[in-house]
């Protein structure tokens, strides 16, 4: 299978603060990733460099086979990586509809960038979307501060699929939910790897990302200290990574 | 399905304003019947106008997350600006246009330099206050100058039978943001941005260039309804627009707008507008002491707060119940 992503020597610093250190990395496509980590490793500052958000100090970045230099999450979203971030990735008082179309909304009239929004497309759009997540919910106008977390991940992920994103980087998506939700957000994420869609999964809880992962990376203080198959490891191995670094 | 509807409608903070608009107008018309007859409305809604276009304009601004407590004085500025150049020899509609430039300026430095520095809008704004001021003052040249005729104030401040021309150009500003923000894309980006910020600009939202936008466009409306007030009162006062910005927040809270950026509607500023305007009025018709306004305004703007602040908290309690179901 081919490379969907290389990273080549990524360092980054963060004020003195060496986060990223020499950090290469190949991603399969249409596979799913467990990216675990202790607090601090710089999973967070590898993924905001893989979706734009950062720029590293040096290194490279690969996708499908081109250099790439991302200058903003746009550039990285026009490409197909969509992010879910650890604490922000939808607007509490916003209805699912309008969260999901957030800077990518359908408009008419336009004048320039600017239009009106189909609402009622807009609508139709977002129920389907939910529903290609097997996500059944009341109404697209519900506000998402009225969602369980479950389902509010579950609204990220049919953004990202709704806008055929090819590279789906979840960071702690399963953090503060219960049992029951973590299963759901993980299902969706099984899905995605159906519909050619690559996940990265970021979490410090093996246990949720194991089921799912084809492949795992373990990161420590900066560094890449394990990259592996699943069938090459085993659960016992990488939690003793995990502890031990 | 029907009782869900009414149920959202009622959650909404600006029909709980409605409402509280409805029973506040009973309250003053059985104290005085005066108080809905032609003469008092024609005189209410003759300065109500002023009032809603800065309220339109906090409003945008605080949802989008920002502040502005210089609209009272760039109220005044605008104006005193237009009037003295017009008495310098500029053409009327050139002088109306730089100073309604004037506006736009002051609106861009507030942004500039909260968005530049990072400060809190508040802090930069208020700085604006003082130097507004100040300068309107400096314009004035000692004493208020007289009101040049040549203006064009018919055309803002023409008196029709019940309501004057300023009533319709608030409407129209109304109408043409209400439908920039609550249809347009623009306006998701300014409600994405006032209630995330991180969350907006990781979906690619250029949040600063929104928040630019909404500073400058309060500016400018500021600026605007300053100058509709000059030419209804045929004089330009540097006095005035004094405690605006706190009256135009105490709208646009009233009206449901939330100090947290993110919530709120044109609608619900206007009504907080108009209402305010009302309770002054009611207050001087049924003989209470005119010096209750202010008790009444405070009164008000709690309530509101408490109330919305209730009502939603209800309904994210309703809505995440149902959604465990
Ligand atoms: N914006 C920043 N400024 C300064 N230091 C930062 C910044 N972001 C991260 N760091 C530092 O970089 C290091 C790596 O942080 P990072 O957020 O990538 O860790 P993480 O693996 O995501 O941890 P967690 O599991 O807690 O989310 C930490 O020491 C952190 O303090
Ligand atoms: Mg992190």
């Amino acid at each position: 299978m081919e490379d969907i992503i290389v990273c080549k020597d990524l360092n980054k610093y963060y004020s003195g603060v060496h986060a990223l250190k020499d950090l290469s990395l190949k991603i399969k496509k249409d596979s799913v990733v467990g990216l675990i980590g202790d607090n601090g490793a710089g999973k967070s500052t590898l993924i905001k460099i893989l979706s734009g958000a950062h720029q590293p100090d040096s290194g490279h970045i690969y996708f499908e086979g081109n250099k790439v230099k991302f200058k903003s999450t746009k550039e990285a979203m026009n490409l197909g990586i969509e992010t879910i971030y650890q604490y922000s990735a939808l607007i509490p008082e916003m209805s699912i509809a309008r969260n999901i179309f957030i800077g990518r909304e359908q408009t008419q009239y336009n004048v320039g960038n600017f239009g009106l929004m189909k609402t009622k497309t807009m609508q139709d759009d977002a129920m389907k979307a939910l529903t290609d997540v097997e996500l059944h919910l009341r109404s697209p106008d519900t506000p998402v501060n009225q969602l369980s977390g479950g389902e509010r991940q579950g609204v990220v992920i049919a953004r990202a699929m709704y806008f055929k994103s090819k590279v789906l980087i979840l960071d702690e998506p399963t953090n503060h939910l219960s049992v029951k939700e973590t299963n759901k957000v993980l299902r969706f994420v099984e899905g995605l790897k159906s519909q050619g869609v690559t996940s990265i999964f970021i979490t410090h809880n093996l246990s949720h990302v194991y089921p799912i992962a084809d492949h795992l990376c373990v990161m420590a203080r900066g560094e890449k200290i394990a990259d592996m198959e699943k069938k090459d490891t085993t659960i016992d191995h990488l939690t003793d990574l995990l502890v031990n670094g | 399905m029907k009782n869900l509807n009414l149920k959202s409608l009622l959650v909404r903070p600006e029909v709980a304003t409605f409402i509280m608009f409805v029973v506040i107008m009973i309250g003053f018309y059985l104290a005085n019947e005066r108080f809905l007859d032609a003469r008092n409305i024609r005189i209410v809604m003759g300065i109500t106008p002023e009032y809603m276009i800065v309220a339109i304009g906090i409003a945008i601004l605080m949802i989008s997350g920002e502040f502005d407590l210089s609209v009272g004085s760039v109220f005044a500025l605008v104006p005193m600006t237009m009037v003295q150049m017009v008495h310098q020899g500029v053409p009327p509609w050139f002088a109306i246009f730089l100073g309604l430039m004037i506006g736009v300026i002051v609106g861009f430095v507030n942004g500039f330099i909260t968005l530049r520095f990072g400060i809190p809008s508040f802090i930069a704004t208020l700085g604006m206050l003082y130097i507004a001021r100040s300068l309107t003052t400096v314009a004035t040249a000692g004493f208020p100058p007289p009101f040049p005729h040549i203006l064009p104030n018919e055309l803002f401040v023409y008196q029709f039978e019940l309501f004057r021309a300023s009533l319709y150009w608030a409407l129209l500003v109304a109408f043409v943001l209400g439908i920039m923000l609550h249809r347009s894309n623009v306006g998701n980006w300014i409600y994405a941005t006032g209630g995330d910020t991180n969350a907006a600009s990781s979906m690619g939202i250029k949040t600063n260039n929104v928040k630019m936008f909404c500073f400058i466009l309060c500016g400018f409306l500021a600026g605007f309804a300053g100058m509709i007030q000059t030419f209804r009162l045929e004089a330009p006062l540097p006095s005035q627009g004094y405690l605006l910005e706190l009256e135009s927040i105490a709208a646009a809270v009233i009206g449901g707008v939330s100090l947290f950026g993110g919530i709120g509607t044109i609608f619900g500023a206007c009504i907080g507008a108009i209402l305010i305007r009302f309770l002054e009025s009611g207050i001087i018709m049924a003989r209470i002491d005119a010096e209750w306004f202010r008790a009444g305004l405070g009164s008000l703007i709690i309530i509101a707060v408490v109330f919305n602040t209730y009502i939603s908290r209800r309904a994210t309690r309703i809505g995440q119940n149902k959604a465990k179901d």
